[in-house]
């Protein structure tokens, strides 16, 4: 607890006691009723003096709608009409009310900079064989610092010297140290665990990982749901409604009433009033107000903690809304790695024709000949190897011992002469020939990562939403790996720029929002172009960052499915939070107006709805 | 030009509603936000007038609630 909640709690204690000590001496002993009045008013002054100071200032600076004024005048009023203990517990619950909020919003507000403490005060760097402290603002790109074990990675670098793993649990909530050597890019906010590293700086402070993420936590308060907006708008006109029908009961409606039965009864004018300030006791829609952004900071702040930033409360909204949710294929759903998966031979053992295979491959850079070689493991032994010739888009052509052979794909084997066999299955067919004679087909294909399947499958139970997976590989491959995962369409062999149109496409033909979710590095356009679009493993890429909506600081798509789990979660809660406050409160105006409610009930109706709608929005969602 | 600053003191989110609306009121206010969550004030207008519209927001928010201070660094 913070000064000022020690000493606002002090003030409840205080007035507290007072408060049922007064109430006890009354009960026992019989007093005059002026000195019951002047003993309720020391707690009164002790839980009310900084409400009624506040009313005081906001009168003078015309704010006459103001909460404090409001409550002023509904507490005095009441001890006018002789209701003292009822003008003490208002104060006195007002103050506990405020010192809750204030705690829990507090609380909220620090899950959230507990992201800020992801950057580092000072880097390290090496001067005169002594470690000298700066900040890391004044670091410029290319100085080597130097990081000890403990300290956090002040900025962005790529490791020169030593090896070590770093703990990226605060920005990718992944538990999983990861094991860093020379060469390896290191990201500003990890923990180094084990070993002293150097490291060449290879951004600027302002651009580095942690200064991005911290920015995009402070302007996620920007972007507002549209129940926020819905919200503040119905606040603005509660309050003076609330106050004109207060004056029109209070005053306006008796002396009407007066003067047309022509009868002035003291008690009929009291009566009226006392249901007057019962209004102005609800009249505050705090408790809408600070519940609907502290549920949408709630669920930010949960989302942070498990590595999924969300640009602001508008996406947790859009994201609970989502009916289609769209994959790009490599490096999303798949690991972006292609590896060998079958190999088919005639006449010939598997291991021979691999061989053959990583042989004609030896000098190519394309990602398959690479797998090819990977597959083979051993080193072939080169000086088999004669002429090489690149085909593109076939393949090529080798000699090898004196023999050509052809390797590449079944428009390379038709331009040999060859014929290939009927081949149905996903990936990506290499066959082999040697001369005339047709020697078998490898099949490469890119990996699934482990989660995806889990994740899709997730996703579809928990939203019924159409899950659509675009790729600019082959048909056959993309067939294979959407029927593995369960996922429901596919479009195969689109150009980067065909997936924005293919997801305008989609956007069109879906009642309701639609989700991109795209690795981050060439799919910028769609990420844009999506309802809410969501960047994977994106603490790299700057572009990525600044394009998407959502952020999966892990490499793995299962997050997603708990960003929309907490989204829909979020939502519901602010939904019940609306219905309940705006519910209780219209009961205890109704109730007021005729008469049933006091102001007890309609001190609980403005505090007890403002704690119970807080405990809601913040409180840990399963 | 866009910039954020920090409120102290905000304590009611009700007022920081208020404020919100009271300064978009303010000629060459793009646009304007008071996060209560985040106590934080962030203001976009023209760039000649920035320091005016600026003070006067300040004064927007001391009226509305007297104890908080917008902070201009």
């Amino acid at each position: 607890m913070t000064k000022k909640q020690k000493k606002r709690l002090r003030r409840i204690i205080l007035g507290g006691s007072l408060f049922l000590a007064v109430t006890l001496l009354k009960a026992l002993v019989p007093l005059p009723s002026l000195l019951v009045l002047l003993l309720y008013l020391i707690p009164y002054f002790i839980c009310g003096n900084d409400v009624l100071l506040k009313a005081f200032r906001g009168v003078k600076n015309a704010q006459m709608l103001d909460e404090n004024f409001l409550m002023s005048i509904a507490t005095i009023g009441a001890l006018f009409l002789g209701e003292y203990p009822e003008a003490v517990f208002v104060m006195l619950f007002y103050q506990t009310g405020e010192l809750f909020q204030d705690i829990s919003v507090g609380k909220s507000r620090k899950s959230i900079a507990a992201l800020a403490k992801i950057r580092a005060d000072e880097a390290f760097i090496q001067k005169d064989g002594e470690l000298v402290s700066i900040s890391p603002e004044d670091v410029t790109v290319g100085t080597e610092i130097v990081i000890r074990p403990g300290d956090r990675v002040p900025l962005d670098a790529v490791v020169t010297h030593g090896t070590t793993s770093l703990d990226t649990s605060a920005l990718t909530g992944e538990a999983m140290p990861r094991d860093v050597f020379e060469g390896d890019e290191i990201i500003s906010g990890c923990i180094n665990l084990s070993g002293t590293v150097k490291a060449k700086v290879t951004k600027p402070c302002s651009e580095s990982t942690v200064s991005r993420i911290l920015r995009l936590t402070e302007e996620s308060s920007t972007n507002k749901a549209k129940y926020e907006s819905i919200v503040t708008r119905f606040a603005r006109y509660y309050t003076p409604l609330v106050v004109l029908f207060a004056l029109f009961i209070g005053v306006v409606f008796p002396l009407l009433y007066c003067l047309i039965t022509w009868n002035f009864d003291s008690a009929f004018f009291a009566s009226m009033f006392s249901r007057a300030l019962i209004f102005l006791v609800v009249s505050c829609p705090c408790a809408l107000v600070i519940s609907v952004p502290l549920s949408f900071f709630a669920g930010i702040g949960d989302s942070s903690r498990k590595g999924i930033l969300i640009k602001g409360a508008a996406f947790i909204e859009q994201l609970s809304l989502c009916r289609a949710f769209v994959f790009d294929k490599t490096g999303t759903l798949t690991k972006g790695v292609f590896k060998v998966k079958e190999i088919h031979t005639q006449g010939i053992t598997a291991d021979e024709l691999s061989e053959l295979a990583a042989l004609s491959e030896s000098y190519s850079t394309h990602p398959i000949a690479k797998s090819l070689r990977e597959h083979y493991v051993k080193q072939p032994d080169l000086s088999r190897l004669g002429k090489v010739t690149e085909l593109a888009g076939k393949g090529v052509s080798a000699v090898i011992d004196g023999h050509t052979v052809y390797t590449g794909n079944a428009k390379l084997m038709e331009m040999s002469g060859i014929t290939v066999p009927e081949i149905n299955c996903g990936g990506t067919a290499v066959h082999v020939a040697k001369e005339n004679a047709y020697l078998g087909y490898i099949i490469i294909s890119d990996e699934v990562k482990p989660d995806s399947q889990e994740a899709v499958n997730t996703l579809k139970r928990m939203t019924g939403a159409k899950t659509v997976m675009l790729t600019g590989d082959n048909s056959e491959s993309a067939k294979a790996i959407a029927q593995q995962l369960g996922i429901d369409e596919y479009r195969a062999e689109l150009y980067p720029e065909d997936k924005v149109r293919v997801l305008e496409d989609i956007i069109g033909k879906t009642n309701g929002k639609v989700c991109f979710v795209g690795d981050g590095i060439n799919d910028s356009p769609a990420i844009t172009r999506a309802d809410v679009g969501v960047a994977m493993g994106a603490l790299g890429s700057d572009a990525a960052i600044e394009a998407s909506d959502v952020v999966l600081m892990h490499d793995s798509v299962s997050k997603l499915p708990e960003a929309v789990k907490i989204s829909k979660n979020t939502v519901r809660t602010v939904k019940q939070n609306i219905v309940f406050a705006i519910g209780v409160k219209a009961l205890v105006l109704i109730l007021g107006a005729l008469g049933y409610a006091n102001m007890w009930l309609a001190s609980f109706a403005d505090v007890g709805v403002s704690v119970i709608a807080i405990i809601n929005a913040v409180r840990r969602k399963k | 030009m866009k910039k954020t600053f920090e409120i102290e003191d905000l304590c009611c989110a009700n007022c920081a509603a208020k404020m919100e609306n009271e300064i978009a009121k303010l000629e060459g206010v793009k646009s304007v936000n008071v996060a209560f969550l985040t106590q934080k004030l962030v203001l976009e207008a023209d760039d000649d007038k920035f320091d005016e519209i600026l003070a006067q927001a300040a004064k927007i928010c001391k009226k509305i609630e007297p104890d908080c201070e917008v902070i201009i660094k």
